[in-house]
């Protein structure tokens, strides 16, 4: 049975938009706690994530780096029994607090997934397909323009301009992967959050999408879950190592590979873990 | 876990070799000393001749350093370490040149009348030869707080190095006849100070190595 994700008054207040030591906060972390029915699978999590910059999250599987990327836009909701207890602030705003919009949460808070998920449509009403839902452009030509910027955006314009109309399932991985991303910003998100988005793509699909991921930081604050401890290292600004659900350390990527603070992360990160 | 096991062998070769390094780098230091007090030209022809072992060993250095930031991408305390060698190397192989150079010098010395009042020079080449010990063994200890005290006994050093110049230069002046013999002995002296120099970045290597601070250019 379905039991509808709660929210438990956090511990104490958080201000509502401070900023990190690294920028102005996008998103504030406060007192995290996850629950899969009776399974506690995040323990207190306490983060600050600055704007326009990448955030990315590693630790070994099931340490709940992906299931807290889950938490900072709801994904979680659709899933029966869970729980969440703490805050979640974007730009202030409690996600979690009764009443919040969840739709246009996810308007803002865009996703890209380990497996690319094109819809098998166009080319151009993959990209086109959220701006037509919520009806964010008025006429032919800005929805036009729309894509155009997305696609300009996601690094895929020059390769598919010609074929608009063929199928989005004909494109290479790296490509339809390029093309979800474009999908996610044609709705002008402010974060977008990327579970493993390279997990399952060749090095130069894979190097496309990181530099990608360096250019879209300039616009947009960008969360990235990835066991590839060298891309963390090269695209992020930030690294929070998790592990059995807590996080043990966040600090900037520079400092995390080079001299991290905590003996668990070294451990991790020079692999001599357990 | 195999790999974990295979990547900490290839680190301990690596150790074990810049621990050689540092090892001969010492011996031709302690060995050129002895040629010029004792005015022993087989020992200074035996360091030139040990020579082609010690930059053999230095290419041999850069290539496993070469190999482990490539196919091991090591992070955090390995990288430090690694880096901290791939820095070191040269530096040690420049130390035992310096030994080679004073080796020369013997040759040329012995040809030389005797100076009988070179205390300063020995003192200052076995001031030398102690920081560079102690260097290496804070660098085998990861031991930060040694590496600090070792640069700190560079100022002596350098305190030496003045005080022979200053005689040097008056002794030319005052007996020109033996003032080729005192240039030599004045380049012997640079040497030495230049060993000192490089003595302190092995410690600032080890420092970082250690604690992840870097303190060049910053005492």
């Amino acid at each position: 049975m379905s039991t509808p994700t709660q929210t438990i008054a956090p511990k104490f207040e958080v201000n509502s938009r401070t900023a990190s030591p690294h920028g102005q906060t996008k998103i504030a972390v406060d007192g995290l706690n996850f629950y899969y029915g009776r399974t506690q699978a995040l323990h207190d999590i306490t983060l600050s994530i600055p704007e326009r910059m990448v955030m990315a999250f590693i630790g070994p599987s099931g340490c709940g780096k992906t299931t807290f990327l889950r938490t900072l836009n709801r994904m979680n909701d659709v899933i029966p029994g869970t729980r969440v207890e703490g805050k979640v602030l974007m730009d202030g705003q409690d996600i979690y607090a009764t009443g919040a919009d969840v739709v246009d949460l996810r308007r803002k808070v865009g996703m890209v997934f380990q497996k690319s998920n094109p819809f098998p449509k166009s080319i151009f009403d993959n990209v086109a397909y959220g701006l037509r839902i919520n009806r964010l452009t008025s006429n032919k030509s800005e929805l036009e323009d729309r894509v155009a910027a997305a696609l300009n955006d996601a690094a895929l314009w020059s390769e598919v301009k010609d074929r608009l109309k063929s199928s989005a399932l004909g494109l290479s991985g790296g490509q339809q992967q390029r093309l979800c991303i474009a999908r996610a910003l044609a709705i002008r998100p402010e974060v977008i959050l990327m579970d493993e988005p390279a997990s399952a793509l060749d090095p130069i699909a894979t190097s496309k999408i990181e530099e990608l991921i360096v250019d879209l930081k300039k616009q947009y604050t960008i969360v990235i879950v990835t066991h590839n401890m060298q891309q963390a290292a090269r695209v992020s600004d930030l690294t929070a190592f998790f592990l059995l659900g807590k996080l043990i350390e966040v600090d900037t990527t520079e400092k995390v590979f080079t001299a991290p603070g905590q003996k668990l992360t070294e451990d991790y990160i020079t692999g001599r873990f357990g | 876990m195999e790999s974990h096991r295979q990547f900490d062998q290839e680190l301990d070769a690596l150790r074990d070799n810049v621990l050689r390094l540092g090892g001969e780098a010492e011996a031709a230091l302690k060995r050129a000393m002895q040629a010029l007090t004792e005015r022993d030209s087989v020992a200074a022809r035996e360091v030139l001749d040990h020579d082609d072992a010690v930059d053999e060993l230095e290419i041999e250095i850069d290539r496993q350093c070469v190999d482990i930031f490539v196919l091991r991408q090591p992070a955090a305390r390995d990288l430090r370490f690694v880096m901290s060698v791939a820095k070191m190397a040269p530096v040690l192989e420049r130390i035992a040149d310096h030994a080679c150079n004073i080796a020369r010098a013997v040759f040329d010395l012995n040809n030389e009348p005797e100076l009988t009042n070179h205390v300063r020079l020995f003192q200052m080449g076995e001031i030398a030869s102690s920081m560079l010990e102690q260097a290496l063994n804070a660098f085998t200890k990861n031991d930060a707080k040694a590496a600090r005290d070792v640069i700190k006994r560079d100022a002596e050093i350098n305190d030496l190095y003045n005080q022979i110049f200053h005689d040097l230069i008056e002794m030319m002046a005052k007996e020109p006849s033996t003032a080729t013999r005192d240039a030599r002995l004045l380049f012997v002296a640079k040497h030495l100070e230049r060993i000192g120099d490089y003595v302190t970045d092995i410690c600032e290597l080890t420092v970082y190595m250690a604690e992840a601070a870097v303190i060049k250019h910053r005492h």
